[in-house]
Formats: C-alpha cells, structure tokens, sequence
C-alpha cells in the first residue's frame, strides 16, 4: 500500500508558541485515516500547514511523492489536495448552484478557461451532488441563508465537486444536529468508497471517528502523542489522559 | 407571460429611445452624452467594487490615461481627424489596460480597507503626475483637435460615441457575469481565502477583471476628453473628487453587485445633479452633499439590492420542494 501523504517532522512555531513539533504521520491511498487530540493541540495548524497555509519551519510534507511544503495553497489544490473548514466556509452571497459551479475543478486554467460558460456536464454533476448531500430542493437559495448544518453540507460538496484526490476534513460534524451526524457518517463513508477519496479526518466525536477511520494519530501539546488502530487508541491510557486533562 | 418577448421588447424600446434622444432633446445633448459616460463609470467600478468586492477608488486613473493618451495620439500622429480620433481611442484603451495590468499586480495583494486607501492615493498620484508633464500639458492641460464638421455636429457625434461604447460595456459584462469569470470574481467577493483553498487563481482573475474594466474606461476617457475639448489633469481626467467617488455613488445608489444597479444608479445620480445645477444654483454642492449622505444611510445596500433583500423570491432565491418525483409504475 503506497501512502499518498507524508508528513515527516513538521514543526511549526508562532513566536514562542510550538505548535507542531516533530510530527510523523502517514495517509495510505483510498483509507481513511483520524486525527483526534485536545482544543488546542495542533490539528488544524498541522492541515494548514499540509495545504500551504504557512510554510513549516522544518521537516517535510509529500503529497504523492511531491514536495508540498514550499507550495502556495491554490497551487497545491490544483493537484487535488484539498481542505474543508472548521469554521465552515462557503460563498454567502451566491446560490448554493453558483457555490458549486465555482468549485470546478482548476487543473486546466487557461484563458479560454477563465471565460467559459459552465458546461452542461457541470451543471448536471452539480445537481447530483446536491442531492447526495440533501440540499436539492434548496439550490436556488443563497448559501448564507442556509442553516450552519446545511453549510457544511454544502461545503462538503463543493469540495467533491472539485474531484480531488484526497480531502481533508476539519471537524465534519461539529455543529450538526446529532441525528444528521449518521447521514453524514454515511456519506463520508460513500465518498471514500465509491469515489476513492482518501480522507484524513480532524475529529471530536468519538463515536464518530471510532466508526470512521482505520487509522488514528492524536496530538497533544503540538506532539504526536499515540497512533495505532482505533480499539487500541481507545483504551490507550494517555490519549485517555490527555482528552481528561492529565496530561 | 413571454419572459423573452418581453425583455426583446424592453431592449428595442431603449435603443429606439436612446437613438432618438438627441433629437427630442438637442439642448441637452452634451449632458446626455455624460448620461452614458455616468453609465460605464458605474458599471466599470461595479465590476471590481460590487461583483469582486474591491472596492476601487482608483478607477479613474484608466479614464485620464485614456483620454491623455488619445489626445496625445490626435496631436501628434498626423492623421486627420477620424482616423485620429478612433486610432487615438485605441491606443487610450490600450495604454489604460497596460496600467491596469501593471498596477493589478502589485495593488490587488492589498485586501479590503488597504486596497480602498491604495488606489486612492493612485488616483491623487496620477493627477499631480499629469499636472507637472510637460509632455501633456502639465498644469495649463491639453486640448483635443476640433471637431471638423458643422457646428452643433460634435455633440450629435459624441452623444452616439458614448452611447455606443454604453451598448457595448453592459452586454459585455453580462455576458462576463453568466459564466465562469463571474462565478468566480463572486466567489473572491463572498470569500476569497476559500476561493484560493479551491484551487483558483485569484490574482489572475483579479487582475483581469481590473483590466476589463479599465479597456471600458479608456475608450470612454478618450471620448469624453474630445466631448469635453479642454483636459484639465485634476478637474477633468483624473478627477477622484468628483467623477472618482461619483462612480461609486452611482453603483452603490442602484445596488452594488447587480447587473442593472450601476445603470439605474447612473440614470438617477446623474438626472438629479443636473437638476440641482438648473434649480438650485448657489447650492449645487450642498445639495449634492446631502443626496450622498442620504444614499450612504437609507440605501446602504442599493435600490436592486434593497429590492433583492425584500423580495428574494423575486430573485429566483426559493426553496424548490416540487422535487420531480419519479411517475407511478415506473
């Protein structure tokens, strides 16, 4: 199995502040892999810093045997990295049709490109995945006014519009309603299936990330603190530690 | 209801309308002429300010530079005057997307309030450049050749310039707007560190969008500069006090990142500073003052935009339940 991701001790500080310190880990192809840990620890740095956010300050980031960490962040999602955010982001003013339409692939980026008319093939693809995410019948409503939950959705699948290779989720279902959160599990869990996307997931609900990933790493203090398979996380004494505040 | 007869309608009747007016108003064909130039301003600036969410106050560096450069042109290429005039056009567009090109690239890094305060000093900067060459005039200005035929002629002539290039920004930008370059320039409005984590070339876009809407500017500058006949470089071509923040207005007024806004804005700015100037001589400016204020506080979204906000199934913005079900047997 080749991993399609490599991370190789990445360290980033802000100032004193160590937020990622000598952090391994490794995405094989088509799985989905976890990334739990405390407020605080470091997971979102370590995805800004995979999708180009900030530059890291040693080690190295390979994304299919690319070097990514000098790379900007347009650059590296046109090779089909790509990233959804906790915060959830979406383009408020436009419709949730226009929010998708604009999340075409970037690949090609001539200027015969930058003109162009959305295809049909777009249009339809468009249509379907709004309907895999449940949104359909609110597609003509502008993505701002749709309710937190929905946005997320909706940013979910903008980034399967994109057709990308790998997708890195920040906190999926934070925020959603406890009985969408199945569907949505669901969902991920298709996407990584029928669409072989491989996934690297930042999570908070146990539950969720116990069913969801193969593999998990968790962090605490910007260190990589435990990794193995889900069960073993599970009763690992100091992941339990540090969720209670031991550590 | 025909949607398409009625629009085909509505469009006739405008340019039958629009072809016909310096006839039924001959007085006011100078100011009439100015009513399609307020037209471009306003849709130019909402290409970047309302539909990308730059909001420029430097635009009007595109229309010195197009009206300077054609003047230039017109003295001093030797051509008689038509062929002077339109090659003299060509060159102000030309020279004005140059500049935005070059100046896109440094300035469109800059976000929100530091990209407002930047162009500003752009517009201030081109003035004092413009008022202290030589070359152009400097501080006396330069006057564009005269018109060669009958008297009177040179306003019916401008007047159908303008409104020409008017009839060609708007489908221009309408059609810009209906594919992937508006949905992306939106997309950089809503969010733009999301639009760069999806892939897309922001600056490209960005820079392209400014540079189409300095092409407009410049060939609207070249005209209005011989409509005018005398280039002030303060006053009249790099004039951020008045044209420069009028442009603003007028999209703003009519509904900043909608399609119709800026020409509906522009009809009614423009139509309202002319009767203040006819009615209220004296205090022109006070009354000019305080319709700017009143836009800013009870239309802070626009007329359209206030419409949208209203009315958004009016829009096209509906919940879709009549999802289409699948036929019984099938």
């Amino acid at each position: 199995m080749t991993n399609i991701l490599e991370v190789r001790g990445a360290r980033k500080t802000f100032g004193g502040v160590i937020a990622n310190n000598d952090i391994s880990l490794s995405v094989p192809e088509g799985k989905i892999v976890g990334l739990i840990g405390p407020n605080g620890s470091g997971k979102t740095t370590l995805f800004n810093s995979i999708v180009g956010y900030h530059p890291i300050d040693a080690g190295s980031i390979l994304f299919q045997g690319e070097e990514m960490s000098r790379l900007r962040v347009p650059h590296i999602a046109r090779r089909g990295l790509l990233r959804t955010f906790q915060q959830t982001r979406v383009y408020g003013k436009m419709t949730c049709v226009q929010n998708m339409l604009a999340s075409v692939p970037q690949s090609k980026s001539g200027w015969r490109h930058m003109f162009a008319r959305a295809s049909a093939a777009d249009s339809r693809r468009a249509d379907e995945l709004l309907k895999f995410v449940g949104l359909f019948a609110k597609r003509n409503l502008r993505a701002g006014d749709l309710s937190f939950g929905q946005q997320k959705l909706l940013e979910f699948a903008m980034a399967l519009m994109y057709k990308p290779t790998m997708l890195l989720l920040d906190e999926p279902t934070a925020g959603i309603n406890p009985t969408l959160i199945n569907g949505l599990m669901n969902r991920v869990q298709r996407v990584n299936r029928e669409f072989g996307i491989t996934l690297l997931v930042i999570e908070h609900n146990m539950r969720v990330i116990m069913n969801l990933a193969e593999y998990i790493y968790c962090l605490a203090h910007g260190e990589l603190l435990a990794e193995g398979k889900p069960e073993a996380i599970q009763s690992d004494q100091r992941v339990i530690d540090a969720y209670l505040g031991a550590h | 209801m025909n949607r398409n007869g009625l629009r085909f309608g509505f469009y006739a009747v405008l340019v039958v309308v629009a072809i016909a007016l310096p006839w039924m108003a001959p007085d006011f064909r100078t100011q009439l002429s100015f009513l399609w130039v307020m037209v471009v301003f306003a849709l130019t600036w909402d290409l970047l300010g309302g539909q990308m969410g730059y909001n420029s106050f430097g635009n009007i560096v595109f229309f010195g530079i197009g009206m300077y450069a054609c003047a230039v042109v017109q003295r001093d290429s030797g051509l008689s005057y038509y062929p002077g005039l339109f090659v003299g056009m060509g060159v102000g567009a030309a020279v004005a997307v140059a500049a935005a090109g070059i100046l896109g690239s440094g300035m469109l890094g800059l976000r929100g309030h530091y990209f407002a305060i930047g162009t500003l000093g752009l517009g201030i900067a081109a003035g004092e450049i413009a008022g202290g060459w030589d070359y152009i005039g400097a501080g006396s200005g330069l006057v564009p050749p005269l018109f060669p035929g009958a008297i009177g002629g040179r306003e019916t002539f401008f007047y159908f310039i303008c409104l020409a290039l008017a009839a060609m920004t708007f489908p221009t930008l309408r059609w810009l707007y209906a594919g992937r370059f508006g949905l992306v320039i939106n997309a950089i409005r809503d969010d733009e560190d999301k639009a760069e984590a999806m892939g897309i070339a922001t600056t490209r876009y960005k820079t392209a969008a400014w540079c189409i809407s300095a092409l407009f500017l410049g060939l609207i500058g070249a005209a209005a500069g011989n409509l005018i006949g005398f280039i002030d470089p303060r006053d009249v071509a790099f004039a951020g006090a008045t044209y420069g923040v009028w442009m603003v207005l007028m999209a703003i007024l009519g509904g900043k990142g909608t399609l119709w806004g800026p020409v509906i804005g522009a009809v009614i700015f423009h139509v309202t500073q002319e009767l203040f100037w006819t009615y209220l001589l004296g205090w022109q400016r006070v009354a000019l003052g305080i319709l700017i204020v009143f836009i800013v506080v009870f239309f802070p979204l626009g007329i359209l935009g206030w419409a949208r906000e209203r009315w958004p199934e009016r829009f096209g913005h509906r919940v879709e339940e009549t999802v289409a079900q699948p036929k019984a047997g099938q």
